[in-house]
């Protein structure tokens, strides 16, 4: 019954909100980029740049994230 | 009986009782219908859906097998940060756009979705077994957690095993999904007491973080970063579990008992809280390193619970027991309602009785739910817990089968429904040889030794990749082109149910 729906195009604010939506991949290519984090060096707090890199992609993860809640917030 | 012990039993008792109350808690008219006892009402604000979650996504199988990766292989093991990263991110507009249209239409389980949107009974049977067989095995290994703790408080037999079972699968019976909910909060708090207390009393010990990595440098050698031929395995595990998180059936049961869109949003910005937690208690398998904790007959799951243990005093080992024993809970009742939920709806109703009222439901969903939680015991108790390591491994490979029609599915109706269960066969049967041609070489098994692939079985190069990856790339690159064939030869369809406007409802 639905199907002429499918290829229907969003309503206005679809493409509005989606302007934030492209920030979630900041936090999703980040951790998988290993060139940036396997090494040693520099340490901070004696963690090794490996484990301290990624701990803070936490809050990488939680910025980016939260900006989108806000932008999109009752859409 | 010790200190340890005792602690252990007051708290477990009192979350026995706060089980057995979670009924009363946001009394509903009638406990009568799946919305009630399996999904909460629907109902759940913000702080309630973050520690049901939470509570539910990191388990006492995660606080002990993730460190004692760590100890064992290294680097390789931190996996689990970037996975736990992305994951959110990745799953945003996915989760809400799931939620609007399960909110619309009454869906309790990912497999409704999929019968509505694809107008296939058999597709939704393929994503309901999946499901299923995938939940199982988390549930026992959950069994695996609380056998850890016990065993480092001198428990041992079966016995005590049962009675936590017994227990737990009584309130879940009665109680359904406020149970674990309620029961979270206290979890989740233990959970940040215990590790809080370990970052700031352990590395004192042990000669600071720089002690504590420089120990574990000097013991793993090169697997302290990864190697040239892991990063591949590194980036694609990281990446596919993610994908594969929230194609689990308990972690969507979790999404779709919140309240409304915006409860969803802002968890994905908070629910990471946990993975930092998770990442420093990776890091206990490194302060086992430097501790030099021995494991307990060559089993590295006891390694956490032996360097509590010996780390704190006895009061306070016994409340980081706790927190792993009832973290075991939480998980194990919102997994067990969920493959109930699937039971139900996409095999009670869809073949056996299509006319059966809310209140039959919810009656075959709870007994469901102490069938799937007897099983689970039964293959601890019965067979050897490697198994259900092995079930569990293969777990998040099958799981990520239901990719296309559960996940793309929320974007786009393209995929016809044949090509989407060729898809799923194909991506199923690759999946399984692929583990099964992985060797073990800790433990001499010839078959079902891991998840990394290597791509030189294929003639490729000598580099090692997650399975799921390429199997779920088989699964996708099957249903599209099949998808093209259909179309171009006209096949009949199934009917969809939802419109595009279904996906961006919000509470009414």
């Amino acid at each position: 019954m639905a199907r002429t729906h499918v290829l229907s195009s969003g309503h206005a604010y679809d493409a509005r909100v989606s302007r934030w939506y492209w920030l979630l991949l900041v936090p999703i290519v980040l951790p998988l980029v290993t060139v940036i984090y396997n090494r040693v060096e520099p340490r901070l707090f004696g963690f090794p740049c490996f484990y301290w890199v990624q701990l803070s992609y936490v809050f990488v993860g939680v910025i980016f994230t939260f900006a989108v809640y806000r932008g999109t917030r009752g859409k | 009986m010790s200190v340890q012990l005792a602690v252990f039993i007051v708290l477990f008792a009192v979350v026995a009782v706060m089980g057995f109350v979670a009924a009363r808690w946001r009394r509903p008219a009638t406990m009568e219908h799946l919305d009630e006892w399996g999904l909460g009402g629907r109902s759940f604000g913000g702080w309630v859906t973050w520690f049901l979650i939470g509570g539910d996504l990191y388990t006492a199988y995660t606080f002990i097998a993730v460190p004692a990766l760590l100890y064992a292989a290294g680097a390789a093991g931190f996996f689990a940060m970037p996975y736990t990263v992305l994951t959110y991110p990745l799953v945003f507009i996915p989760l809400i756009r799931l939620w609007s249209v399960s909110h619309k239409h009454g869906f309790v389980t990912p497999a409704d979705f999929v019968r509505a949107r694809f107008g296939s009974p058999f597709l939704a049977l393929l994503v309901a077994i999946t499901g299923i067989v995938a939940t199982m095995p988390y549930i026992a290994l959950q069994l695996v957690g609380i056998e850890a703790v016990l065993k480092a408080m001198g428990v041992h037999g079966d016995a005590p095993l049962i009675i936590a079972f017994a227990i737990l699968a009584a309130y879940t019976y009665q109680s359904g999904l406020r149970a674990p909910a309620l029961i979270a909060f206290v979890k989740d708090i233990l959970i940040y007491v215990v590790i809080i207390a370990a970052i700031l009393v352990i590395p004192a010990e042990l000669g600071g973080w720089r002690g504590i990595f420089d120990g574990a440098a000097a013991k793993l050698g090169p697997k302290f970063l990864l190697g040239p031929k892991s990063q591949l395995q590194y980036i694609t595990l990281a990446f596919g579990s993610g994908l594969a998180l929230f194609l689990y059936p308990h972690t969507q049961t979790g999404v779709l008992a919140s309240k409304n869109r915006d409860v969803i949003k802002r968890n994905m910005a908070a629910l990471p809280a946990y993975s930092l937690v998770l990442g420093l208690i990776a890091l206990l398998g490194y302060m086992a390193i430097a501790a030099g904790i021995k494991p307990e007959n060559g089993d590295v799951s006891t390694v956490v619970p032996i360097l509590f243990d010996k780390m704190f005093a006895p009061w306070f080992a016994g409340v980081a027991f706790a927190a792993v024993g009832i973290g075991a809970l939480v998980p194990a009742a919102i997994m067990s309602i969920a493959a109930a939920n699937l039971l139900t709806r996409n095999i009670y109703v869809e073949f056996i009785k299509p006319d059966a009222t809310p209140a039959q439901q919810a009656r075959v969903s709870k007994l469901a739910s102490l069938v799937v939680k007897f099983g689970a015991l039964l293959s601890i108790i019965g067979l050897n817990p490697r198994f259900a390591i092995d079930l569990q491994l293969i777990g998040g490979v099958i799981i990520l089968q239901t990719l296309p029609s559960v996940g793309v599915g929320l974007f786009t109706r393209w995929p016809h429904r044949t090509a989407l269960i060729a898809g799923w066969f194909a991506g199923m049967t690759a999946g399984l040889w692929m583990l099964y041609t992985v060797p073990n070489p800790a433990t001499h098994h010839a078959h079902f030794g891991g998840s990394a692939f290597n791509l030189a079985t294929l003639g490729g190069p000598d580099l090692t990749i997650y399975a799921g990856f390429i199997a779920v790339l088989i699964n996708v690159i099957v249903v599209v082109a099949l998808t093209l064939i259909a179309r171009a030869a006209g096949w009949r369809d199934g009917t969809d149910a939802t419109a595009t406007d279904d996906y961006n409802v919000e509470r009414a």
